[in-house]
This record gives structure tokens, C-alpha cells and sequence, in this order.
């Protein structure tokens, strides 16, 4: 144990050294081999400075753009050509792994789950922290209200997992129950439930601990937004009559619009992703799988197949496009505004 | 920034909004509570009660036996069987005892009371479990007699479980291996990203534009994307399953985030600190180290604490780039492994639970400023 502590700290050092001493380096170097010259009357020839200027960007972000390329784009770009290709990525067959999901239930159900997640998860969220964001700003106790609030999104997925695992727990009729959810129920008069094991409800509760994380995102981001609606605009409809749910929906709602889509998408992504907490409620059993769940387990499933993985994959990353894209436009617009 | 929006009077309508988010207040607090709770209480308990009883005094039918005959003494002329029926330690209490070789029912005989019994012996029972037997005969009897009571235990709180999972269950080491994985792995894409995003504000190349509309795009591509490829790569070229490996891992995956953050921070810098640093004759390098990365200490920091959490936070990544060993398997890991082992022993599985997302707590409420600076400022990224 100390072996390893000791290498990591070696690994800290080694690596920080690694970086410093690569821009110290290689800007040092950049600086000797063009450095100013001065021509036989006395003047310095520029020409070695505009170069160096030009080089020397390059020198900035060639790590970044390296390291992007290699861990981002060529897999990406990879992965896509993979999912044409057999399960240990050397025979191209063409299509058959589309083919072969169409047709595969555990798929079908994947992408029935996913869209359940996708309605579910991002709308939820995102109303519950507009009006957390809303609400917490009007009372005293609204900024502890809203670090509480916030405080899942620290939480991992894996050990949220744990937390409401234990909420959901189940024993028999008769006996004490332990987990919070039979325990209300029981004491209403109803019967305990082995919840993870219902389909479709099992979906939701699921949902639940993702809505319980993202909700703090939501809120943070839109109670910013909401500091943005002029005071004025507020006012004046206060003195015009408007009563706060009109102020709510018809003012501070198309005014912090903006935000709410990019909440939306944002979340949007976390749940095309979401492997953690199917993987450990359910591994997808009980009609719970999920595509990104889905995906793991193909990647090592019987050895690996590396081409239904791929094509898993490429179908998450089919559904991100267009947020991306959304992105890309949205940020060019910003820099025009600049 | 003064805060104009006014508190909401005391209307039906203000209570309810008030009543509803204390509400949602409960439903957000409660689980991580109840987890916590149980993760101290001790493991037979938590089986058979749920944690919200941990803090009542709880009473239990129990039964105990008197000493042997053959422990009497003899004492001024009657004969006496004492002891105490508790284990040393035991923290509990006697409410009311009776039935077995004693007359009377469980509740009949309050602890204190002295009871005579048909053979004419007398027997008191203390509340803090010592009793007294007596009878003027010498008694005869081999196995101890049994009689019942009712026991009053405090609510206790143990670190058992702690001590338990930290060692037996290997969770310490886990410990160590997430943060072997974590500080490198937030530590090394800051110095890349920062120099990054310095020449994506300030220099000039070609492509410059472009090359940032790539780094936009790839904010939100999926890891599961990038997996495959790389783990083909990591077999071929041996690193598989080593933390180096992990370690330029998360640091690729951290970077577009990385970037974005420090690039939007870094480029609303005022223009004249660069120019006249410039006409100084400072070089982009010099001003770089000497102006700009003190003066973006605070977007450092906000990047580095969301990279910290997703880092000890994530499960996917560790899954693929490194191994279970003991040596290597992180608590996310590890908490999944428990999951599906222990899935039925709730003192490991709290307790497990509350020391990994402990360190993620701490660091979110004591530098939770700087986590929200990051979420504003980066909230194109998809988590």
C-alpha cells in the first residue's frame, strides 16, 4: 500500500514535470533556433520573428489537440467504422449489426427504455429546479434549502445507487420493512412491494435517483437565470395586477427560456449515457435495459463483441448529434455577440 | 449584487409554496440521512428495524437464567444465588420481569420489586440486571432457572461497520486506488487545457476558429463512443489496466470541458493586460505564465473540483481501463461489487457507501462556491 502511494506521487511529480518541461522546453527552444538576427547593416531581421510567432501557437496547443485526437476523435470515428464490422472487428459485414438489433428484444426494449428516460428524466428535472430556484429565492432559509438540494450532484452514481437501493428495500409481508418506500406503505395499509423487480414501475424508480441528482443542476443553473429578469419587468406586472403564477409562466418562463433549453439538453445527455444506476439496481434484468448498459455488456460479453458494441454506441452517439450541432450554432452566436 | 426579490408575505399561498419546498427539502435529504444513520447502528438492529427507530428507546422481550445451584453461598444463615444476567457492557435496562419458574406474567414485577416464589424462595430483580436469590433451604437444582423480562436498550451507535469494511472488506485499499486514480488525473489536463486555451484566446493561427467549434462539438460526445477503440489500443500497446493508463485516459476525456472552461475564463481577461505586456516585450510564453495563470486561479479551481468529482465519481471508465485486483479496483468499483455479494448486508453496504461519497461531500460543501462558478460556466458540457 505504501508502494503504491509512493508511486503515485512519483507519477504526480513525474507527470507535472513531464508537461512543465515539455512548454518550458519547447518555447525555450523555439525562442534559440529563430532567434533575432541581425543583418550585416546593423538592423534585425524580422522575418525570424513572424515565424516564431507562427510556430508558436502550435507549440500551445499541440498537446490539447494530440491528446484530443487520440481519446476522442479517431475512436469516435473508429467506433463508427467498427459497427460494420464482425465481433472481433476483422471481417466488414456490412450492416448485419442493424440488422441483427432491429430484431434483438433486448434492443428494442433498450430503446423503449431510453425513450421512457429521455420524455421522463429531463422534463422532470428541469421543472423541479425552476420552481426550487423560484421558490428557494423567496425565503430565508432558501439558500440552505438549495445547497441540500444541490448536494446529490457530488453524490456518484454508483453510490446513489446504494442510497435509494436501500430506500426501495423489500422483505416479506409480515416483516419489519427496512426501506423507507415499504415502510410508508405498510403503514398505509398496503402491501410491501419488491419494486425493482415490477416492470415498468422498476423503470421509474430508476428515473428517480437521476431526477434526484440532476434536480441541484437545474436549479443552480436557472436560479442564475432567473437573477437576469429585470426587476422592472416584475414590477410592472405586479403593478398591472398579475399574480405570481401568472408572473410565474407568463414572465420569468419565456425569460429564462434560454437556460431551460440548455438544462434540457444537457440532461438530455447524462440520460442517453446512463449506465451507472442500471448497472447497479438492475443490470438490466426485469425489462429495466437500457442502450448505454446495453452497450458494456456486448463490449465484454462472451469475449467482447466489439461490432455490436460499436453499433450500440453509434446509436447513442446518432441521438447526441443534434444537440451537438445545437451547441456548435448556439456558442458561434455568442462569439458573434462578443 | 443586492437581493431585490421580496419574501413572500405570509399568504395561504406563501405557506404552501413554503410547506412544498420543505417538502421536496425532506424528500432530497432523507435517503442520504437514512444511509448514513444505518451505516452506524449495529448490524443485527438495522436487520430487524428500519433506521428511523434508531433514535428511540426500544424494548425487547428477553429471557435469562439464574447461576447453578452449585454457585450458592451460604450467608448469615439463608442461602444466596446472585449475579447479574447482562453481559459487562451491556448497555440496557430491566422494566419489568415475571413468568417462568416465577409466578406472574413478563409485566407483572417491576425491577426492584421482590418476588417470593411457591417453594419459598425470594428473588430480586435490579433494572441494571443484577439479581439476588435466596432461600432459607439449600437449593438444588443443575441448570439455572429461567424466567422472562423485558429489556429497555438506548439507541446505540457504533463504528463496527466502519471498522469492518475498511478492513476486512478491503474498502481501505479501494480508498488508496481512487485516489491513485484521481489526482493525476485532475492535475495533469489543467496545465494542458490552460495552455490550450490561451492560444484559442489570444494567439493567432489558422483554424484557430474552427479547431473550438471542435472542441465545442466534443463536450457532449459519449465515452462510450471512444471506449472500444482505445481499449484495443491500451492491449495492444500493454497499458490496459495500469493506472498510467487510466490516467492519459481521463485527462483526453477531461480536456474538451477543460478547455471550454478555462478558454471562456481566460479570453474575457482585458485586452490591455496582453497588449501592454507586449509592447514590454514579453513573449506570449512569458505572459502566459507570468499574467495569465495567476490571474485564472479561479477558473483553475472550479475546473479541478469537477474534474476531482467525476473522476473519483465515475464507474464506466474504471470498468474498462482497469483491473478488479485489489491494487487497482476503485470504491465505485468496488461498491458495485458489494452490490451484487453483499446485496443483503445493509452494515456493509452503508457504511461502504457513506466513505466513498464522503470525500465528495467534503469537497462540495467547503468549495462549493467554485463548483457553481464551474456549472455556470460550462453548462454547454453534458456531465
Amino acid at each position: 500500500m505504501e508502494g503504491q502511494i509512493l508511486e503515485a506521487i512519483v507519477a504526480i511529480v513525474v507527470g507535472i514535470a513531464a508537461v512543465a518541461l515539455y512548454y518550458v522546453g519547447s518555447n525555450w527552444l523555439l525562442d534559440r533556433v529563430f532567434a533575432d538576427r541581425v543583418a550585416p547593416d546593423g538592423t534585425v531581421i524580422k522575418a525570424y520573428d513572424r515565424l516564431r510567432e507562427r510556430v508558436r501557437p502550435w507549440l500551445f496547443v499541440g498537446p490539447a489537440l494530440l491528446l484530443l485526437g487520440l481519446y476522442l476523435v479517431y475512436p469516435a470515428i473508429q467506433t463508427f467504422i467498427l459497427s460494420f464490422y464482425n465481433s472481433n472487428a476483422e471481417r466488414f459485414v456490412g450492416l448485419s449489426n442493424y440488422e441483427w438489433a432491429f430484431n434483438d428484444p433486448e434492443f428494442q426494449q433498450s430503446i423503449g427504455n431510453n425513450v421512457l428516460w429521455l420524455l421522463i428524466v429531463p422534463f422532470t428535472s428541469t421543472a423541479l429546479g425552476l420552481l426550487i430556484a423560484v421558490l428557494a429565492d423567496r425565503v430565508r432559509w432558501g439558500a440552505i434549502a438549495k445547497s441540500l438540494i444541490f448536494m446529490p450532484m457530488a453524490i456518484s452514481f454508483v453510490g446513489a445507487s446504494v442510497i435509494w437501493k436501500f430506500v426501495y428495500d423489500f422483505r416479506g409481508p409480515g416483516n419489519p420493512q427496512i426501506g423507507v418506500l415499504n415502510a410508508i406503505v405498510v403503514a398505509l395499509g398496503g402491501e410491501p412491494q419488491a419494486w425493482m423487480t415490477i416492470p415498468f414501475w422498476n423503470n421509474i424508480l430508476l428515473m428517480v435517483i437521476l431526477i434526484w441528482i440532476q434536480t441541484g443542476f437545474a436549479m443552480v443553473i436557472l436560479s442564475a437565470a432567473l437573477r437576469g429578469v429585470p426587476e422592472e419587468t416584475l414590477e410592472a406586472a405586479r403593478i398591472d395586477g398579475a399574480g405570481e403564477v401568472q408572473i410565474f409562466f407568463r414572465i420569468m418562463i419565456p425569460q429564462v427560456m434560454g437556460s431551460i433549453l440548455v438544462v434540457w439538453t444537457t440532461i438530455t445527455i447524462v440520460v442517453l449515457k446512463v449506465f451507472d444506476i442500471v448497472l447497479a439496481m438492475t443490470n438490466g434484468q426485469w425489462d429495466t435495459e437500457v442502450l448505454a448498459n446495453l452497450m458494456y455488456d456486448w463490449m465484454f460479453r462472451g469475449g467482447g463483441d466489439f461490432g455490436r458494441g460499436s453499433m450500440i454506441a453509434t446509436v447513442i452517439m446518432v441521438a447526441v448529434i443534434p444537440i451537438m450541432i445545437w451547441n456548435i450554432r448556439r456558442f458561434r452566436q455568442e462569439e458573434e455577440m462578443r | 449584487m443586492n437581493v431585490r426579490i421580496p419574501i413572500i408575505n405570509l399568504s395561504i399561498g406563501g405557506l404552501l409554496a413554503r410547506l412544498f419546498l420543505l417538502f421536496l427539502v425532506i424528500i432530497w435529504t432523507v435517503p442520504t440521512f437514512g444511509l448514513f444513520v444505518s451505516s452506524l447502528r449495529d448490524k443485527d438492529q438495522l436487520i430487524i428495524s428500519g433506521w428511523w427507530t434508531a433514535f428511540q428507546t426500544t424494548q425487547r422481550n428477553e429471557q435469562g437464567r439464574t447461576a447453578p445451584a452449585d454457585e450458592q453461598i451460604e450467608r448469615d444463615g439463608v442461602y444466596v444465588i446472585e449475579g447479574s444476567i447482562f453481559e459487562e457492557g451491556a448497555n440496557k435496562s430491566i422494566v419489568t420481569y415475571g413468568g417462568g419458574f416465577l409466578p406472574g406474567e413478563i409485566t407483572d414485577y417491576r425491577a426492584g420489586e421482590t418476588i417470593t416464589t411457591e417453594e419459598g424462595w425470594s428473588f430480586t430483580l435490579n433494572s441494571d440486571g443484577t439479581y439476588v436469590l435466596t432461600s432459607p433451604e439449600p437449593f438444588d437444582f443443575e441448570r439455572g432457572k429461567r424466567f422472562f423480562y423485558v429489556a429497555e436498550i438506548p439507541p446505540t451507535f457504533t463504528f463496527k461497520n466502519y471498522e469492518e469494511v475498511l478492513n476486512a472488506e478491503g474498502l481501505g485499499q479501494s480508498f488508496i486506488n481512487t485516489f491513485t486514480v484521481t489526482i493525476p488525473s485532475t492535475i495533469i489536463p489543467i496545465g494542458i487545457a490552460a495552455f490550450a486555451a490561451y492560444a484559442f484566446s489570444w494567439m493567432e493561427f489558422p483554424g484557430r476558429r474552427w479547431l473550438f467549434y471542435l472542441v465545442v462539438g466534443l463536450l457532449v460526445v459519449p465515452l462510450q463512443m471512444a471506449l472500444i477503440p482505445l481499449l484495443r489500443i491500451y492491449n495492444t500497446i500493454g497499458i490496459a489496466k495500469t493506472y498510467p493508463g487510466i490516467w492519459l485516459a481521463h485527462t483526453g476525456f477531461g480536456l474538451p470541458l477543460a478547455i471550454y472552461l478555462l478558454r471562456n475564463y481566460i479570453g474575457s481577461l482585458p485586452r490591455e493586460i496582453i497588449e501592454s505586456a507586449k509592447i514590454d516585450g514579453a513573449t506570449h510564453f512569458q505572459i502566459f505564465v507570468r499574467l495569465i495563470l495567476p490571474l485564472s486561479v479561479p477558473a483553475l479551481a472550479a475546473f479541478a473540483i469537477f474534474q476531482f468529482l467525476w473522476v473519483w465519481n465515475d464507474l464506466l471508465v474504471a470498468l474498462v481501463f482497469l483491473g478488479k485486483r485489489p491494487d487497482q479496483i476503485v470504491m465505485t468499483s468496488k461498491l458495485r461489487e458489494l452490490l451484487g455479494s453483499r446485496g443483503d448486508n445493509w452494515e456493509i453496504l452503508t457504511s461502504s457507501a457513506f466513505i466513498s461519497i464522503s470525500v465528495p461531500l467534503i469537497v462540495f460543501f467547503s468549495l462549493q462556491r467554485y463548483f457553481v462558478r464551474g456549472l455556470l460556466g460550462g453548462s454547454v458540457k453534458g456531465g
